[in-house]
């Protein structure tokens, strides 16, 4: 369904995709770990074509992306769903705007058909409709973040890539969304590409977990596989230890950097 | 030398590239002008916004620069004996020269700027990035009710500014100076062409363009968090304020 191949992307001097592939087929949920700031949301942002790569493809059922045109482009991602990292809420719009825009926008639906929709959806992130008269800059950063999620599920859509949905969100709420994601998985055969740096989210939702480092996929499998793994780095990355090969790659790197 | 030479080269590329990416957006903005879906509801939110709430700083603009206008022109035409001619002037003045660059610029500041601002932060925020992964194409959504709202509404408060302008020298010149009324009223329409009028309405139709359309653009390519925006809004006032000014000077040279 979404095929990554060889991607390269560079901002300015700093490489940040580095031959960096990943598949994932319909239906299956993917989860993307990985230290801040090695490219995951950049991952992202590539699979729904914000981002262009500067070497490799990026194939969606068969489509490469980056032969579309912007209005076939703009056409193909009606099938996605995006939450981002920071919420990215229209800030000139109340809540209910926010969700109502891409039904407004991409179906027929009347009045209360969108009403109804938009209810739902805050329902399932535990917001209550009145929360949807609120404008995004009188929300706590949590709320803006299940907002966010809300406006990425109201159409549906087959492919879903949530960016840190969990970040910030109190344990329980945290798993609301673990078991919506599941559920969409489920119910709707939905795939998913998660981000999120909470391991225990990530073993719930996903089919698949993929560790990027260094601008590559060095490990990935399903949940017991990813936890068994033999790399160092996965391992330390998974405990959460700070000393390890993980951080003295890094630090090794940054000094050669340095030097030169 | 070479330094200032190599300066000079740096700021005429800079230049050339920022043109042709004015006409690509424009370009762009014409075609998804034409297409579905069509959001009445924004391009009527942009026109009250550009028009209505310009009417304030219109009013005063223009009716003080008629007033002046009188004020000036009645004191040098008293020294030759022509002070009759100063309604011809003001209203010739007004209609084809003052009231549409006046205008053009008073709401280059206002608005121009704003939609830089707004653009731009929504660049910043990640909220454009937002728009197209919902399938919608930004220069749709966010430039055409904008640019379009310009196009329609700068005439509109031009001919205002017409009115406020010539009714500001009228008084003026009739209650301050003494100006016969009747003289002063025949003077104003007597030597108007059709095409006085006109030609100030296309000039308008076209720095409404210019306007919105500077707006968006620098605020479509804003970089880099607050002082970005703050960058691209003063960039925004000042390349339309400058291009304005240019467009009339070739646009006065061919509607004469
Ligand atoms: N538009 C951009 N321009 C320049 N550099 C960028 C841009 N977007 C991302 N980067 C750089 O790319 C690298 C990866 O960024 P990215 O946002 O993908 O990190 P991340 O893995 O999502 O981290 P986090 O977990 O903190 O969100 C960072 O070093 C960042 O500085
Ligand atoms: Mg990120």
């Amino acid at each position: 369904m979404i095929s990554l191949q060889h991607l390269y992307k560079a901002f300015g001097p700093k490489q940040v995709l580095n031959d960096m592939s990943l598949d994932v087929e319909r239906g299956e949920s993917v989860v993307i770990v990985g230290g801040s700031g090695t490219g995951k949301s950049v991952t992202l942002k590539h699979i729904i074509g914000l981002l262009r790569p500067d070497k490799g493809k990026v194939i969606i059922d068969g489509t490469d992306i980056c032969t579309l045109n912007p209005v076939e482009l703009n056409a193909f991602r009606r099938r996605f769903g995006m939450a981002f990292q920071e919420g990215a809420l229209f800030d000139s719009m109340s809540v209910f705007e926010n969700i109502a825009f891409p039904l407004r926008r991409h179906t027929k639906m009347t009045e209360e058909q969108i009403r109804a929709r938009v209810e739902e959806c805050l329902a399932q992130v535990h917001l209550e409709l009145s929360a949807g008269d609120k404008r995004p800059s009188e929300l706590s950063g949590g709320m803006r973040r299940r907002v966010g999620f809300a406006r990425a599920i109201s159409l549906k859509p087959e492919i879903l890539l949530f960016d840190e949905p969990t970040t910030g969100l109190d344990p329980v709420i945290s798993d609301v969304v673990a078991e919506l994601i599941c559920e969409m998985d489920r119910t709707l055969n939905t795939t998913t590409v998660t981000i999120t740096h909470d391991m225990k989210v990530a073993f719930k939702i996903a089919d698949r977990v993929a560790m990027l480092f260094q601008g590559q996929i060095i490990e990935q499998g399903t949940p017991e596989v990813f936890q068994q793994s033999s790399n160092e780095i996965v391992q330390q990355f998974i405990e959460g230890r700070a000393e390890g090969p993980l951080t003295e790659i890094e630090t090794v790197d940054r000094r050669k950097r340095l030097r030169e | 030398m070479t330094a200032v030479l190599e300066l000079l080269g740096y700021y005429f590329l800079n230049v050339f590239e920022q043109t042709g990416l004015w006409f690509r957006m424009l370009w762009r903005t014409i075609r998804w002008t034409f297409r579905r879906p069509f959001e009445p509801r924004e391009w009527l939110r942009q026109m009250v916004r550009l028009g209505w709430d310009s009417i304030p700083v219109v009013f005063l603009t223009s009716m003080f620069t008629g007033m002046v206008l009188a004020l000036q022109t009645f004191n040098g035409f008293q020294r030759v004996h022509a002070e009759n001619f100063v309604g011809s002037v003001v209203a010739l003045a007004m209609l084809r020269e003052l009231s549409p660059v006046l205008v053009g610029l008073m709401v280059t500041g206002r608005v121009g700027s704003s939609m830089a601002a707004e653009i731009g932060t929504m660049r910043v925020t990640e909220q454009i990035d937002a728009l197209k992964a919902l399938a919608t194409d930004p220069v749709q959504y966010l430039f055409v009710p904008r640019v379009i709202a310009g196009i329609v509404m700068l005439p509109f408060l031009v001919v205002l500014g017409d009115a406020l302008g010539i009714g500001g020298g009228y008084l003026v010149a009739v209650k301050l100076m003494n100006a016969n009324s009747v003289l002063y009223e025949q003077n104003t329409y007597q030597f108007l062409e059709l095409n006085d009028i006109w030609s100030g309405l296309i000039k308008a139709a076209v720095f409404g363009l210019i306007l919105t359309l500077t707006g968006c653009v620098r605020g479509y390519y804003t970089r880099g968090g607050a002082e970005g925006v703050g960058r691209a809004t003063t960039n925004a006032v000042v390349s339309a304020s400058l291009i304005i000014l240019f467009t009339d000077f070739f646009l006065t040279k061919l509607l004469f």
